[in-house]
This record gives C-alpha cells, sequence and structure tokens, in this order.
C-alpha cells in the first residue's frame, strides 16, 4: 500500500535582474514589462521550496534525506543564483528571460537531474511574499 | 504620546562597493555582496511618526498622508532602481541599508508637518537583517 509525502525544504538567494526581451524595442519592453525593465536591473530576496513526494524508504522512514536535499539545493542552485545579476552573471539566463516563471523551470530541471526518479518534485519561487509560481502543476 | 506606523516595500538592485579600494579589497571586505553586476533584495519599510492625537480627528496624522509623503519621496525613487546608479539622494553614498535607512529619513523630515515628530525609519533588507534609524540623537 502507498503512503505518498511529499517533504519541503526552504532556501533563499538574493539576486538582482531585469526583465526585457531583446528582439524588441526598448518602447515594447517598456510598455510590456514597465518598471520591471529598468536599464540598471532592480532585485528580490527570492525564497524557494522544493517539495518532493514519494513513499518513506522502510529501512530510514524518509522520502528523501534532507540534508541531503539541502546540500543539493545549495550546491546546484543557491551557490549559482545568489548575489547574483540572473541576466549577466548565469548562462541559464543568459539568452531566457529570468521571469518568476523561467527561474522556477531552470531550478527544477536543475535539480530533477540530481534526484531519484522514482520521487515526484516540484518547485515553488516567491519573488516577492506576494507573487509566487508553483512548477510543474 | 502615540506611535504611528505605516508599512510600505520596493525592490531594487544594489551593490557594496567602495571605489578607492581595489577590486580584491572589497571583495574580502563585502563578500558576495561586491558582486560587480549587482545583487538585489525586496525591502520592507516602516516608518514611524509620533505625536498627540488631534482631539477632533483622533488621528496622530493621516495615514493616508504619511502613506502618499512615503511613495512621492522613497518609493518613487527606489522601486525596481539601482540603487547604487539612480538613486539621487544615494549618490556618492555607499549603499548599506545603514545609508539608505538614513537617506529616506532624509527624505521624509522635512515633508512632515510641526506637530508630528518622526520617531523612526526601520529597513528590511532581508527578512533577517533589517537596521533602525532614530536620527541624530548626540543632543539628547
Amino acid at each position: 500500500m502507498s503512503h505518498r509525502v511529499a517533504v519541503h525544504r526552504k532556501e533563499h538567494f538574493n539576486a538582482a535582474h531585469r526583465l526585457h526581451n531583446p528582439e524588441w524595442t526598448d518602447k515594447v519592453n517598456q510598455k510590456v514589462f514597465g518598471k520591471c525593465n529598468n536599464p540598471n536591473y532592480h532585485g528580490h530576496n527570492y525564497e524557494l521550496v522544493v517539495k518532493v513526494i514519494g513513499d518513506p524508504d522502510p529501512h530510514t522512514g524518509y522520502v528523501m534525506d534532507m540534508k541531503h536535499l539541502s546540500d543539493l539545493i545549495k550546491k546546484h542552485v543557491i551557490d549559482k543564483f545568489d548575489h547574483k545579476n540572473l541576466n549577466l552573471d548565469t548562462e541559464e539566463f543568459s539568452l531566457l528571460n529570468p521571469t518568476a516563471e523561467n527561474i522556477a523551470i531552470v531550478i527544477h530541471n536543475i535539480l530533477r537531474a540530481h534526484i531519484d526518479t522514482r520521487l515526484d518534485l516540484q518547485v515553488r519561487l516567491y519573488e516577492t511574499e506576494r507573487n509566487f509560481v508553483d512548477y510543474p502543476v | 504620546m502615540i506611535y504611528l506606523t505605516r508599512l510600505e516595500h520596493f525592490n531594487a538592485a544594489h551593490k557594496l562597493y567602495n571605489p578607492n579600494w581595489s577590486k580584491e579589497k572589497n571583495e574580502k571586505v563585502f563578500g558576495a555582496c561586491a558582486n560587480e553586476n549587482w545583487h538585489g533584495h525586496n525591502f520592507d519599510l516602516f516608518v514611524t511618526v509620533k505625536g498627540t492625537p488631534d482631539p477632533e480627528t483622533g488621528f496622530v496624522m493621516d495615514v493616508k498622508k504619511l502613506k502618499d509623503l512615503i511613495k512621492e519621496h522613497v518609493i518613487k525613487k527606489v522601486d525596481h532602481k539601482n540603487l547604487n546608479l539612480d538613486v539621487d539622494f544615494l549618490k556618492g553614498k555607499m549603499c548599506s541599508t545603514e545609508n539608505l535607512a538614513m537617506g529616506i529619513w532624509n527624505q521624509l523630515k522635512p515633508h512632515l508637518s510641526e506637530n508630528v515628530t518622526l520617531y523612526c525609519v526601520k529597513l528590511y533588507e532581508t527578512p533577517r537583517i533589517y537596521v533602525e534609524y532614530f536620527g541624530d540623537t548626540t543632543n539628547l
């Protein structure tokens, strides 16, 4: 009998970004992205919640060792994005617009490669306390 | 005497970097905060005024007026901006949370009416780091 349980790990990072589509004129970018298009960037305290779902292991009682999950997030996500400019300092967003949606997809895909395929993975990313996204849904 | 607080918030980029120092020294002192291409925060700003409630309104100050003052003289200048490059009242200053709080105080102080006193500017850089400024109290 299955007993699926979701475990969550919270982490955070601070980064600068701007929303900009290089295929559009400055005027269109300004119109679509408003103040998020500011050429000198702005920034956020991002809160990241990583959710892993599966049956607890019969030997350990764990869905996943949370220390291991924390280390994975720190090594593959936080070290890459914390105190960085997402547009300028990361290869992931050199061509991809760093919206909260795209950041969540990128983080999910990075972590997916390091987590047992028998476990489901979902990422929630808060850009501000009031704006957050979930992926996948 | 009663204290009245209004909470506002803004998002901005900045870096901690002293142009009179070498890159190595900046990185040694400011660590990740010295990142050349900036990083950013969601700032939460608490502005507290103190005074005696007006007998006719019951208000220390109309809080809508306080909100409008903060928006006009602070939020419009810093929200979705680069604190080092875009903000006139921080020109030539180090963009630490301490200096930002003092700058915000100076932005607001001249616009408050005589019957209220600006008591505190409290500024959260992250949910775990904040500063409070109570004005120049050296003469107290």
